[in-house]
């Protein structure tokens, strides 16, 4: 089948999707888009969570044909749906991503393992900022679906306590970190975010 | 000539700015965050294959045949392998002993063992076609304990077998035994006023990293292969895979893609030659990416353990003897096993004062899965059995169990069972004294927060199951010894390449090693390193591969020490070039190039009074230095098969644990309220790093303490192969972590200091199980407890 639908404020589409695919399959094998993560394919670990119009969910348990003509945002695009929302516009990133935008995540760094990154930190959202600052990330694969998880708290709830945090964050798996780290992020950028303010 | 000066009486890398010390951020942090960090599973090539592997559906079984005609005619199928395909004599893999078939061969071993190979165009194409494959078993039967494998009449699960450990075992189902025998057990059991014993289970823990075994195999115009993987030791890897494939090493070409975690399970092969087989067989790209069902089969565990301990005690407090017996199930092939045996036997005393002592430890062939490294790596299961014999010591005693543990506890000088000296600071006293003098969280929040009690905070959670009603609770303490980096006599060095050149009118350090950087953050404290020795601030970390020397396993703690210390080690070469190349050229200007100390800081080189010398840029000149050097640390020696004696450790490491829980006795749920942690990391070169280690560490601890176990049922299968049925703690599960970092220095080690990554994981699970004890005064031999365990139904 034909699938178009929205990815982080473009408009994307993709031919001869199988019916059995999942969403998941489709943003990392089919559209170039590998951040959201593949740790279970079983809907538990999180790893995968993107919002589909707005509402956070398992990519991998959203059949690909359930999100024609609807809004994907993934870890690729959080950094300007974080923009585009504290610049008043938008909340479901349907405002777009400008090309240069889109080619920061869509163009490949020539490396992943020197940390020669191809975003720019200032660029990053209040909650990446927050996860590198706070020492949350060890090997990472847990961080895309954590990341747009608890940007999705901080949307609804500017200062979670610490019990919202786990609630908010109980559906993502991390096997490194002890999630203590996680939770100083999110703190962080809550506190950051309302300084800001 | 710059007139700048230091401040005087410097050191090299005492003014480095992002050197060692500080809590620098990841140099990856930033990919990671925007997904753009390419894990194994993110490869993607035009043209690619997707590779599946049909497993065995039994423990063990005879194959009578394997038809894979209808597999082949299937659209879109361009390969399917099977052990016939095989192109070479080397059919068999293994780390230490190679008997791990790549495809089974007329028989399988274990439940999931690979059987065939197929290559599609879209991965349920070749999932389906797999299905497709028609493979005619007889069953056999199996042995899963120590009775029925090592019975008279067990099948042999290596019949003939003639590995280095085949002619000093009592079984041929036995895989390694190690015993230990040290000082006179009879005459010391007499002195003792209390003797306890027990019998001890230990589950089989599963590391759960969340990346999935995953990779990608490019065919190369000179008949070789690009391997882009996910792994712990590349070098290891090649070893192995090479002489399958029928290939010198240097056409197997390894990078080190992102790896999702490790923990020990990817030790072990798992699907790397797969990948490359079908590679070359289709000459297409092929990519193999496990789900989390098949990496379950996929990886070796933790083995499961049980394990007999007496212990005697004086009534003042000392300890007089102990015997042990640890068996360990090794599954269906050697993986780790012998040195898990090595490491479980030679630590079984735990970092107690013991001089009289019998141990054996044994692991067994089985038909269960495989069982090989996981983070702790058998020092996991001896510290769940010693801990727990020293609660009910005490308890025998009337004694505080910390006091008692103080009062046992080993200390710099002390001699292990092994008879070698513990020959650096070993405070397991300091640590058991600082976890105790720690504030304890507030009893009975419910209660005082009245309204605004929060259920979250309760057994049962957001389940709603209690509010208060029949919760206890409970402390508990433990304390651990972890060996660092590999043991017995293995030859354990690491290599590391640093070039220095001038970049756009900087100098810049490239360091290049094979590390494998699975979340440890291995690539954060390198650049530190070059910082602190070489006076840089622009630091690359080189992507890992096999273009350079090996840098030995990213496990045993050991990656700091090791490939740390052939950074430094390589970064201190080059400082000497660089002077020998400014006294050449500038020597004649300035007498300190003869005769001061000289050091290179802040891209300068400068006298340890702070003169300035030269710009580094002025001495490089345009000129590259480039070395690559191998870096050893200490020998070790090799444990003597009757007596258990030798040096056989390089460095230990300690961490002590209180754990505050409260139990729903009525429904045997667990609370880990807190679960604080002190341990002596002899130098932190990254302090955020190194809490966050002690952090992950204690969690993994946690899950093998009340939820984490791979269930084998009597027929050897597996029963919960999913993150559904296969419980890690979630962010709800888990507590807050209080870590109190010790830092006394080790002199034998690189900056003092200490491999950290494993220690965490073994204190955690007692001190857990002994504050659920200490809430509900069960016996709890058994870990994972579950709520059964504690309501008895």
């Amino acid at each position: 089948m034909r699938l178009t639908f929205t990815v982080n404020g473009r408009q994307q589409e993709a031919d001869d999707v199988w019916e059995g695919e999942s969403l998941l399959y489709v943003l990392r094998e089919r559209m170039g888009l590998p951040g959201s993560k593949n740790a279970c394919e079983q809907g538990e670990c999180g790893s995968c969570t993107v919002r589909l119009d707005g509402v956070p969910v398992c990519a991998c348990l959203v059949a690909a044909g359930q999100v024609q003509d609807r809004e994907v945002v993934t870890v690729e695009g959080l950094a300007d749906y974080a923009r585009q929302r504290a610049e008043g516009g938008c909340g479901t990133g349907a405002c777009g991503t400008s090309l240069d935008d889109a080619k920061r995540w869509q163009s490949k760094p020539a490396d992943g393992r020197t940390g020669e990154a191809g975003a720019f930190p200032q660029q990053l959202s209040a909650i990446q900022r927050a996860f590198i600052d706070a020492g949350a990330v060890q090997c990472g694969f847990c961080t895309p679906g954590l990341l747009v998880a608890a940007d999705e708290l901080l949307e609804r709830n500017a200062s979670p306590s610490d019990e919202d945090i786990r609630e908010a964050l109980s559906g993502n798996l991390c096997r490194c970190t002890g999630y203590e780290k996680i939770l100083d992020a999110v703190r962080l950028a809550a506190a950051r975010t309302e300084e800001a303010v | 000539m710059g007139a700048t000066r230091i401040p005087g009486n410097i050191t090299q890398g005492s003014t480095a700015k992002g050197g060692i010390g500080e809590s620098t951020l990841r140099p990856d942090g930033t990919l990671k965050v925007t997904g753009e960090f390419a894990y194994s599973s993110d490869m993607w090539h035009e043209d690619m294959l997707w590779g599946f592997t049909l497993r065995s559906p039994h423990a063990h079984a005879e194959i009578k045949s394997i038809d894979t005609s209808e597999a082949l005619a299937q659209a879109g199928v361009y390969a399917v392998l099977t052990y016939d395909d095989l192109p070479t004599d080397v059919k068999n893999y293994g780390l230490e002993i190679q008997d791990t078939p790549v495809l089974a061969h007329g028989r399988v071993r274990h439940h999931g063992e690979p059987v065939a190979l197929v290559a599609a165009d879209h991965p349920e194409t070749a999932r389906r076609a797999a299905a497709k494959i028609k493979v005619e078993y007889v069953q056999l039967p199996v042995v899963h304990d120590e009775q029925t494998a090592l019975a008279e009449d067990a099948p042999l699960l290596h019949p003939g077998r003639d590995d280095h450990h085949a002619g000093h075992v009592p079984h041929p189902n036995v895989v390694h035994r190690q015993p230990i025998h040290r000082g006179d057990v009879a005459a010391a059991r007499a002195r003792a006023d209390v003797i306890v014993s027990g019998e001890y289970v230990v589950g089989m823990q599963d590391q759960a990293f969340l990346g999935p075994e995953s990779g990608l195999a490019v065919p190369a115009e000179d008949g070789g292969v690009d391997l882009y993987i996910a792994t712990q030791w590349l070098h290891s890897d090649l070893r192995q895979i090479a002489p399958v494939l029928g290939l010198p090493p240097e056409k197997v070409r390894m990078t080190l893609s992102g790896v999702g975690g490790a923990f020990g399970g990817r030790e072990d092969l798992s699907m790397q030659i797969h990948a490359c087989l079908l590679a070359l067989r289709t000459g297409k790209p092929v990519k193999i990416v496990y789900n989390r069902f098949e990496s379950f089969f996929g990886h070796v565990h933790r083995h499961p353990a049980k394990l007999w301990y007496e212990h005697g005690a004086t009534k003042d407090g000392k300890l007089t003897h102990m015997r042990c017996r640890i068996v360990l199930d090794g599954g269906a092939y050697a993986s780790a096993s012998p040195a898990v045996v090595g490491n479980a036997s030679s630590l079984s005393v735990g970092p107690y004062v013991i001089d009289d002592v019998e141990i054996e430890a044994v692991a067994l062939y089985t038909n269960n899965p495989p069982c090989g490294a996981m983070r702790g790596f058998g020092a996991v299961q001896a510290c769940f059995a010693y801990e727990a014999q020293m609660d009910k010591l005490a308890a025998e005693l009337g004694m505080d169990p910390v006091e008692f543990r103080r009062l046992n506890a080993m200390s710099q000088g002390t001699l292990l069972p092994t008879g070698q000296v513990v020959d650096s600071p070993a405070p397991v006293a300091e640590l058991l004294r600082r976890i105790k003098a720690m504030p304890l969280p507030p009893e009975r929040q419910w209660e005082t927060a009245g309204e605004s009690a929060d259920v979250r905070a309760l057994p049962g959670g957001l389940s709603n199951t209690t509010h208060g009603e029949g919760v206890v609770r409970g402390v508990g303490y433990a304390v651990g010894i972890k060996n660092v980096g590999f043991s017995e006599g293995f030859d354990d060095y690491s290599t590391a390449r640093v070039r220095l050149e001038v970049v756009g009118g900087e100098p810049v350090a490239v360091v290049h090693t094979a590390m494998a950087e699975v979340g440890q953050g291995g690539v954060t404290v390198h650049a530190q390193i070059a910082r602190t020795e070489l006076g840089v601030t622009q630091v690359t970390i080189h992507p890992a591969d096999t273009q350079v020397g090996s840098a030995g396993s990213t496990s045993a703690s050991r990656q700091t020490y090791v490939t740390g210390g052939a950074v430094k080690n390589t970064c201190e070469a080059v400082r000497e070039k660089v002077l020998e190349l400014g006294r050449a050229r500038f020597g004649s200007y300035h007498p300190a190039w003869a005769t001061a100390e000289l050091l290179l800081e802040s891209g300068k080189v400068v006298t340890d009074g702070g003169e300035v010398l030269a710009d580094l840029v002025e001495v490089l000149e345009g000129e590259a230095i480039d070395l690559e050097l191998e870096w050893r640390h200490r020998p070790t020696e090799a444990f003597d098969l009757h007596t258990g004696q030798g040096n056989g450790h390089v460095q230990y490491s300690f961490a002590a644990h209180r754990a505050v829980v409260e139990v729903d006795t009525e429904l045997g749920l667990v609370k880990v309220v807190e679960l604080a942690c002190a341990q002596d990391v002899g130098r932190a070169l990254n302090p955020l790093s190194v809490v966050g280690q002690i952090q992950g560490g204690t969690t993994q601890g946690l899950g093998l303490a009340v939820m984490e176990e791979i269930v084998v049922s009597k027929e050897a299968k597996v029963r919960n192969p999913s993150f559904t049925d296969y419980l890690i703690p979630t962010i709800l599960d888990t507590p807050t972590i209080p870590v109190d970092v010790l830092e006394l220095a080790d002199e034998h080690a690189p900056y003092g200091l200490r491999g950290i990554g494993e220690a965490p994981t073994l204190s955690s699970t007692p001190a857990v199980v002994s504050a659920i004890r200490a809430a509900t005064g069960l016996a709890l031999n058994r870990v994972p407890v579950r709520p059964e365990h504690l309501t008895g139904t």
